[in-house]
């Protein structure tokens, strides 16, 4: 199965990839493909955007019509890409840093309008391209390169950005949780309107390292520990949720998508 | 009297001209002097089954326009200095990736926000240099309102032969003017599509150029021929690399795209007569005053004439070379502190006397006040 996954999706001829050994956004990688393989779309149709980081490297390994774009430009870049041919099933590869932070402005935006994007976050806490900053997802108090004294910095929860910015489906992931993370990825990429899957990845080399973490294995075992779905933390006390992070389908509704409501537009004048 | 003038705005005529060359995307941010084309543009594209986006940023627009153009899509956005500005990085995105777009940059008075409602020429250098590293631009300028129509479609087939972003070098002055046009005469230019293959060939390189001066034929995402794009260095797969023989390949054939088809890009008009003591070096909304001091300097004896820019980029060395042969003097009138005039000078070696006038209060030069620094240089 496995090896068929590579053959089917994935560029060998561009492997061995740039990822640290015990990074998590491989196995994300994989997720993604995984969804896709359970899903009717045509693989010509597929198109992966990314940003800049070390989750926009995916796209390149990534067989399908794949656009490695500028930091924090990706969902803009998409908006584009899928409003000029909606027939494309559109999906963004983008980190913590390039979602949040650069690309800030357009993740909300493209939430506000709905527009059928399927965004998923590499969301490693930190920015790992460039040695270790902290990013918007780095906890308050913990260390980066550029936080040596602790992170002062409230941080992100990039879930509940989107749902508050208007996003009509909103999913948290984890590299642990696998079988449940390509469910996720799998009902985003199906649903008609902007979707955000926020996937805790482990970055060993950096983030782990900075923060004594311990290793990959370690800090997957956090994630299998500390995960928690949002019906379970709904009977908990915020003291109880601590250090713990929501798991599964955060939000989900429906309103009109942005090109279905540009189609209506040209329909009506088409009648006129 | 004919009946088929219609008064038309310069700005209006530049959105009518794209829609004309093909133009089907439009992703853009309000911001004066441009923003009658956005207007336009979201009126107009819907009904051509065309797509309007009113991003959140001038750098959202640049990059929905990018997006679009890998889907086979013509596109363009509409920004003045300060949008252009922000809009830097993404134009060497797409210089970098050859994906065809159009940006029109309606100049306004800067530096920053400046005089937002005034005429300026200030943004021929930030054209040319205004991203990072080196990269291939080509820029076009129009005079009058009827030219801005037809330059466009020229805008959209030079982007698509070349792959390379265009930029529309209007100003305040061409953008906001109402002039009458004859629309039977407009829309002359013929229109040129990007050419790309439709089938999957074996060994098919998405980035392979048939010469060292051509441009890829990449086709549309989603026709079946899946590849990578990046604004790494890449090779002729499309994947990045770090090698230096690739790089230095990859950038001068993005740069000989444009050098070596310096004689297809390049056009101007060429109002200097045999007996010119000296001639106008000039583009765009100044070219208007500058008719207006041919005349008066007729009258006066001097015998002067006007070379006026309609490619702005890449600069018409060669011609300004043979021009700097045949006059005693050059002045190059532009509408900023002095910018074209290093080129012109460059371009002179020394040939002929090099002058320049320009303003930088957000009003436009009147044709006494070029008429009195002839007659100064003359003089002199």
């Amino acid at each position: 199965m496995s090896s068929e996954i590579i053959r089917k999706y994935f560029r060998r001829d561009m492997m061995p990839h740039i990822f640290c050994p015990g990074c998590g956004h491989g196995v994300l990688m994989k997720d993604i493909a995984l969804a896709i393989d359970r899903l009717p779309y045509d693989q010509n149709k597929i198109c992966v955007v990314s940003g800049i980081g070390c989750s926009a490297r995916a796209s390149g390994y990534m067989d399908f019509n794949t656009i490695h774009t500028t930091h924090g430009r990706a969902i803009a870049v998409a908006t584009g890409l899928k409003v000029a041919n909606p027939e494309l099933q559109v999906i963004v590869i983008t980190g913590d840093g390039d979602a949040a932070a650069i690309g800030g402005n357009h993740f909300i935006h493209a939430a506000r309008r709905n527009i059928n994007l399927s965004v998923i976050v590499f969301n490693n806490n930190i920015y790992g391209m460039t040695g270790g900053q902290f990013s918007p997802t780095t906890p308050m108090g913990e260390y980066g390169t550029t936080a040596p004294y602790g992170n002062i910095d409230q941080s992100f929860d990039i879930a509940n950005l989107a749902v508050h910015s208007g996003a009509t489906f909103v999913a948290r992931g984890s590299v642990y949780h696998v079988d449940q993370t390509v469910r996720l990825i799998e009902r985003a990429i199906l649903h008609r309107g902007f979707s955000v899957v926020d996937c805790m990845s482990v970055c060993p080399t950096y983030y782990g390292r900075k923060n004594k973490k311990g290793s990959a294995v370690d800090m997957v075992a956090w994630q299998k520990k500390n995960a928690i779905t949002a019906k379970a933390a709904a009977q908990k006390t915020p003291e109880e949720l601590e250090g713990r992070f929501i798991i599964g389908e955060i939000h989900h509704d429906n309103r009109i998508e942005y090109t279905d409501a540009y189609q209506t537009i040209i329909e009506k004048l088409r009648g006129a | 009297m004919n009946n088929q003038l219609e008064l038309m705005q310069g700005n209006e005529a530049c959105l009518e001209g794209a829609l004309a060359a093909g133009m089907r995307f439009f992703a853009g941010y309000p911001i004066t002097p441009s923003t009658e084309i956005a207007e336009r543009a979201s009126l107009r594209l819907p009904m051509v089954e065309g797509k309007f986006l009113q991003m959140e940023d001038e750098i959202a627009s640049i990059a929905a326009v990018i997006g679009a153009s890998a889907a086979g899509v013509k596109a363009m956005t509409a920004t003045s200095g300060p949008g252009f500005s922000l809009m830097q990085e993404n134009i060497g995105y797409a210089a970098m990736t050859e994906m065809p777009c159009v940006i029109v940059n309606v100049q306004r008075g800067g530096p920053s926000t400046g005089l937002p409602t005034s005429p300026s020429q200030g943004d021929v250098m930030q054209v040319r240099w205004g991203t990072h590293g080196d990269h291939p631009v080509i820029a076009l300028s129009p005079s009058t309102v009827a030219e801005a129509y037809e330059l466009m479609i020229r805008c959209f087939n030079l982007s698509e032969k070349y792959r390379v972003p265009v930029v529309f070098l209007m100003d305040e002055i061409v953008g906001h003017m109402r002039e009458g046009v004859d629309r039977g005469e407009l829309g002359k230019t013929p229109v040129f599509n990007r050419a790309y293959p439709t089938q999957v060939q074996e060994g098919w390189l998405p980035y392979h150029a048939e010469g060292p001066a051509e441009a890829p034929a990449l086709p549309p995402f989603g026709l079946g021929m899946k590849y990578h794009v990046t604004g790494l260095i890449h090779d002729e797969r499309g994947y990045p690399t770090s090698s230096a023989e690739k790089a230095s390949a990859l950038v001068t054939r993005l740069m000989r795209k444009i050098e070596d088809n310096r004689g297809d890009i390049i056009t101007y008009e060429d109002a200097v007569p045999e007996d010119a003591e000296i001639s106008v070096v000039c583009f765009g909304g100044t070219a208007r005053s500058v008719r207006r001091v041919l005349k008066k300097a007729r009258e006066a004896g001097i015998k002067a004439g006007m070379f006026r820019l309609i490619t702005v980029w890449p600069f018409p060395e060669e011609e300004i070379r043979r021009l700097a042969a045949r006059v005693k003097h050059l002045l190059v009138v532009e509408l900023n502190y002095g910018q074209l005039v290093y080129e012109v000078e460059r371009a002179a070696r020394c040939a002929c006397g090099v002058h320049h006038i320009g303003k930088v209060d957000g009003t436009i030069l009147m044709p006494d006040e070029i008429l009195q620094k002839m007659k100064e240089i003359l003089e002199a």
